[in-house]
């Protein structure tokens, strides 16, 4: 009785420093990030221990976006995340209703091959992906790009997608089907309006993997500035000595906070649809 | 299942024949139809481009000469002998070993530690639990940019906090009470273990709310201590959810490329295998050489996988459902 209670008042005090200290290495840094990117670069020189500002000023933000060509980048990131969502779900809903619903040959030899490109190591891709990227001119263009980006993500949204269709019942489908729908409009009106929130959750993977994707966006992208992504834009750009660090984390926090915005807008769809597809892939 | 079922079925159905088997073949018709996008671009964008790194490990190729280079041409072992007699590489196959296996278990084990700590409810746990996942939602690029600005020894201000200054990210080797550590590679497994213990967190965290309560609260009753319930209730039904982790964590950090490559470059004996596999392929040009390096690591991995699977078979086969 004696060693249950002082674990219970061990644990008491614990929790709450555990918890502290995990919000600490996690919240700070970003709070760190978003003071310095509202500094001029003379104070972090001077004083680098401080963390609020003396003066405050978006100065930072305007040379980023401006000057140093993020609008551009932001453009580029938007379109090709904007274009590797559509096109996933394009290709991933039908196949997703394929392989929960329709017996076909190979149907079961499938999975493994999504499973196989789940796990498969991106480096060894880049390698052929680059020299024929290089050898057909696709190097450059966001297309090859959003290209990459939609074979990597296909063969998990098809399988987080399956497993929300299995779920739709079935005899919904009978009834459109003797109603007299087709098997293409069956999805269209019935099955996709049910399936809302994993379209949602698997939209959102996909924008993620899209807009925070840097190894194939410096292969592909790195001698052609006006195409750069933000990410790769802001990894290019940390290297010179003659942009301030100040403006470069106003550069990071505009490269964040899309992201962290989309996810907490629909997050507990997405953390779903995460463990979900990332526990059967 | 439904393939196998459909073979003896086919004499039943001779009767109405006719419309049974031609639904059946639109069925299948149909399925292979809606299924070819996704198996078309995943075979020219994964399987096809997989074929060719194989070839092209076994050829002599650069982008100079690769039109030259084609499926009939001449293979060699040179390339992996090349590689692999390169003292540089066996040096980073270790680190990525050393890099993976410890990054993997921290994450894994500050996600434990997370996941129990954020079980119950209190006040503020929706803004903690939002605060913890950032890590792992932002843009690798944003956060190692983040690292190396604070732990930057001029102005970072990690060093204003510490008596000396510490170059944690260009340093390969310091002293720290009088035992050599490997400053850089630490600092990198760090980076590592931060950004990805919010995944580990939001599984187990998913395991343990589908937890019966019951469980647990029979132990109280029998008497057991907050520790013992976690030893002998809790962790033997969270085993199958980090084993898995493990191997998933496992998989993605052994090739992984860019958070080492963003935060120090190879450099200060941080060198894993994909960063070379990168440098040969841009500075070097030897595309040959390349792919055999990237080749080996999937065979080391697979290896180190087929090795783990074989020790921890039981609890991962029920996993496969």
């Amino acid at each position: 009785m004696t060693r249950d209670r002082f674990e219970r008042g061990l644990l008491r005090v614990l929790k709450p420093l555990v918890i502290a200290f995990l919000f600490l290495i996690t919240a700070f840094p970003f709070f760190y990030m978003v003071m310095l990117s509202v500094r001029d670069i003379q104070e972090l020189i001077l004083d680098p221990g401080s963390l609020w500002p003396r003066a405050f000023t978006l100065d930072t933000y305007v040379d980023v976006l401006t000057r140093q060509g993020f609008l551009t980048f932001l453009r580029n990131s938007a379109v090709v995340a904007v274009a590797s969502v559509a096109v996933t779900l394009l290709i991933s809903i039908p196949g997703a209703y394929a392989v929960a619903r329709l017996r076909f040959f190979g149907r079961r030899q499938v999975h493994f091959l999504f499973l196989a490109v789940y796990l498969f190591p991106a480096i060894v891709l880049a390698i052929p992906l680059f020299v024929l990227f290089t050898m057909i001119g696709l190097r450059g263009s966001l297309i090859g790009l959003i290209l990459v980006y939609i074979a990597q993500t296909v063969p998990v949204t098809v399988y987080m997608l399956r497993n929300y269709f299995e779920t739709v019942p079935q005899s919904v489908e009978e009834a459109a089907a003797i109603d007299g729908c087709t098997r293409l409009s069956t999805i269209w009106r019935v099955v996709l309006p049910l399936s809302k929130p994993a379209l949602m959750a698997t939209g959102l993977y996909a924008f993620m993997i899209a807009w925070n994707e840097f190894l194939f966006a410096l292969l592909f992208l790195v001698d052609r500035r006006e195409s750069w992504t933000v990410s790769l834009g802001l990894s290019q750009l940390a290297g010179s000595i003659e942009i301030p660090t100040t403006v470069l984390m106003a550069g990071s926090v505009v490269l964040t906070l899309p992201i962290v915005i989309v996810f907490f807008a629909s997050e507990r769809l997405l953390t779903e649809g995460l463990t979900a597809g990332a526990e059967k892939g | 299942m439904t393939t196998t079922a459909s073979k003896p079925q086919a004499p039943q159905h001779r009767r109405p024949a006719r419309r049974g088997r031609t639904l059946r073949q639109q069925e299948e018709r149909a399925g292979l139809t809606l299924i070819s996008p996704t198996l078309i671009i995943t075979l020219v964008v994964v399987v096809l481009p997989l074929l060719w790194a194989i070839m092209l490990a076994f050829q002599d190729a650069r982008l100079i000469n690769i039109r030259r280079v084609g499926v009939f041409g001449h293979y060699t072992l040179e390339n992996f002998s090349y590689v692999m007699s390169e003292p540089g590489f066996w040096s980073s196959l270790v680190n990525t070993l050393v890099y993976t296996v410890a990054g993997t278990a921290l994450s894994i084990a500050l996600g434990l530690v997370t996941a129990l700590a954020l079980r119950d409810r209190f006040k503020g746990r929706t803004l903690v639990r939002a605060s913890i996942l950032i890590p792992y939602v932002a843009p690798v690029v944003a956060v190692a940019f983040l690292w190396e600005t604070m732990l930057n020894p001029q102005y970072g201000i990690v060093n204003t906090w510490l008596s000396e200054p510490i170059a944690f990210l260009t340093q390969a080797k310091g002293e720290f009470l009088g035992v050599q550590v490997p400053v850089a590679l630490l600092t990198v497994i760090a980076f590592e273990a931060w950004r990805y213990f919010p995944f580990a967190f939001l599984f187990i965290l998913a395991r343990l709310q589908a937890l019966p309560a019951e469980l647990d609260e029979a132990a109280v009753v029998d008497g057991a201590t907050p520790t013992q319930r976690f030893r002998y209730v809790i962790m033997p039904q969270l085993w199958r959810i980090i084993a898995l982790l493990s191997v998933l964590r496992f998989v993605f950090t052994f090739t992984k490329f860019d958070d080492v490559y963003l935060l120090t470059g190879g450099g200060a004996g941080t060198e894993v295998v994909s960063v070379r596999v990168y440098n040969f392929l841009t500075s070097r040009d030897d595309i040959g050489a390349s792919a055999a390096q990237a080749i080996v690591l999937a065979v080391f991995l697979v290896v180190f996988l087929a090795v783990y699977l074989r020790f921890f078979a039981g609890g991962e086969r029920s996993d496969q459902g």
